[in-house]
């Protein structure tokens, strides 16, 4: 568990941001500017606060020097050391766990390079190594992936998923990318100027539609957590949430496994009877948990579905039209080629 | 080989390399430091300290010889101090030679290395703290292997600054052959005697050569620290 409390102030912005975070990944979202880089460089102590309280399973970290504080940090760039080896950067911490590292992040050839001659995903590979075999009690980890392409994006992923999966103590990672976060985090810390506007549980800050205009319209939607049911043989994915079953595009997954499935707030459409001759393949009954008007031409709608929540977004003149209420049981219709296959994982 | 210069000339030229030779060893340390400190430190009198350190390289050096007689000479308070502290007399003698060349190659010295540490990325030693490294070790593995080709630049700049070095010298240690004449007072001696003229242009050819090389050796080294830059 990792308990952070931060104030500081630079020219014309203030951060000041409390929080908790418990094992596993910690997402800190925000728009670029929202302080979220500060707020891991001060736990990682490499930015002089006002207030800097760090405490890491009982253990204050306040007054350590970063060399004392055994956080690993993955930077944006890498910052591989280009004097030495990728051997060399990798144990350069320490050798903590070394066969196993290398095996999981797949270093083993590039072991004597020099970082000058890797690609941007390797080198970000050698950089969660390098932080790893520190054998750190806190992981930061600073937009690893946004350096990269489409492609290295997709080749690293999965590493970092086998890491959260793997390891017990708290990531904190710092993404302004809705698609990596709700794929990757368990709990979701969102930043807007300096300030925590929304915190906790991911499946539960996500369907809140009081987030929706945190999160922006592009990123606002609930995230659900089933179990694949199976690969239909046009190119589909059966997953069973507890929303119902759920079609989604391509191969995701293994059948029998967990997956996460984002569904974006405005690619939901409601309607109040069971649709017929419709082409979308995903219709869930729902029931209206709340409503909430913003400021905008758009209405956020949670919807509760089974045991899982979804989060829908529509136009006030449609919710008035259809005289949307609390408590009304609708159906939700989801175009499965809406939710992204990068979205799912 | 000996008809080329005389045993006075041979004198000089062996007299420079040992005063320039000491003036950069002494004098490396207390450069990088000062580097370090202008490169990387924010405190109050930086600035202070960085124009003090360019003051010898800007004023006549014959009053940078006259502070230091004023200073260091036989009766003055540095030079009584390090008399009786360490038995060591700068007054008229080559360690005041070398004294004298070591703060005159200083400012070269200091701003070779302050520019090669500025351009190691300071987000490689936060990369480095992050990995337990304390700051030594952290100037040890990271900083000085990535800034040596900017020292190693900045102590050629000095040594060859410290063999031609004239004006602070001859005021501070006046020239007395075989112990402060060096190549450069030797030179100016033999332009005054009738006839020294062809051993003084002998001197002269030497004491280019030597500076010659040092710039290339320091261009080189130069050239290493920008290439890294760039990677």
């Amino acid at each position: 568990m990792l308990s952070v409390d931060i104030a500081k102030t630079f020219d014309g912005f203030t951060l000041d941001v409390a929080f908790d975070a418990p094992a596993g990944i910690t997402a800190i979202f925000g728009p670029s500017g929202s302080g979220k880089t500060s707020v891991i460089r001060a736990v990682a102590g490499l930015l002089p606060c006002e207030r800097a309280q760090v405490t890491l399973s009982g253990v204050e970290l306040t007054h350590l020097r970063p060399c004392m504080r055994k956080v690993g940090y993955v930077f944006q760039d890498a910052r591989l050391f280009p004097h030495m080896t990728v051997q060399k950067n990798l144990r350069y911490g320490g050798s903590h766990d070394e066969e196993a590292v290398i095996a999981v992040l797949g270093l083993s050839a590039l072991l004597d390079r020099s970082p000058a001659t890797l690609s941007g995903g390797e080198r970000q590979r050698v950089a969660l190594g390098r932080a790893l075999m520190s054998a750190p009690e806190l992981l930061l980890m600073d937009e690893p992936l946004s350096a990269l392409d489409a492609p290295r994006k997709a080749e690293v992923l999965p590493y970092i998923e086998a890491l959260r999966d793997q390891t017990s103590i708290p990531i904190l990672y710092v993404s302004h990318d809705m698609g990596e976060v709700a794929r990757l985090a368990r709990n979701i810390v969102v930043l807007n100027k300096g300030q925590v506007v929304l915190s906790g549980d991911m499946e539960d800050v996500l369907s809140d539609p009081a987030a929706v205009p945190f999160l922006g319209v592009r990123d606002a939607g609930a995230v659900l957590t089933g179990r694949v049911v199976g690969h239909a043989d046009d190119g589909l994915t059966k997953i069973e949430t507890g929303a119902g079953a759920v079609w989604v595009p391509g191969a995701v997954g293994r059948a029998g496994g967990t997956v996460r499935v984002r569904v974006p707030a405005q690619d939901i459409i409601l309607s109040r009877t069971q649709p017929e001759g419709l082409s979308a393949l995903n219709v869930l009954p729902v029931t209206i948990a709340a409503l909430e008007r913003g400021g905008g031409p758009g209405v956020a709608v949670a919807l509760q579905a089974g045991d899982s929540r979804l989060l829908a977004r529509v136009t006030k003149r449609s919710c008035d039209g259809m005289a949307l209420q609390k408590g009304d049981r609708i159906f939700a219709i989801l175009k499965a080629t809406a939710i992204a296959s990068t979205d799912v994982g | 080989m000996n008809e080329l210069l005389g045993p006075a000339e041979w004198a000089a030229l062996w007299l420079s390399l040992k005063v320039a030779f000491w003036a950069t060893l002494c004098s490396l340390p207390i450069g990088f430091g000062v580097a370090y400190v202008l490169a990387r430190g924010r405190f109050v009198g930086r600035q202070a300290l960085n124009v003090l350190v360019h003051l010898p390289l800007v004023m006549p050096p014959v009053v940078t010889g006259y502070l230091l007689l004023l200073g260091f000479g036989r009766t003055g308070p540095l030079g009584e101090l390090f008399e009786n502290l360490f038995g060591l007399v700068f007054a008229f003698r080559w360690t005041g030679a070398a004294l004298a060349a070591a703060i005159m190659g200083f400012p070269l010295m200091v701003r070779a290395i302050r520019l090669s540490l500025e351009a190691v990325d300071s987000g490689l030693e936060e990369a480095a703290s992050t990995l337990g490294a304390s700051r030594f070790k952290v100037l040890r593995t990271v900083t000085l292997p990535l800034a040596w080709p900017g020292i190693l630049a900045g102590a050629v700049l000095g040594f060859a600054k410290g063999m031609g070095e004239f004006g602070a010298t001859v005021t501070f240690v006046s020239n007395i052959p075989g112990q402060t004449q060096t190549l450069a007072l030797s030179i100016d001696t033999l332009l005054d005697v009738p006839g020294g003229e062809p051993l003084a242009l002998r001197l002269a050819i030497v004491s280019i050569l030597i500076a010659a090389v040092a710039l290339i050796i320091s261009e080189v080294l130069a050239q290493r620290v920008s290439k890294a830059r760039a990677r």
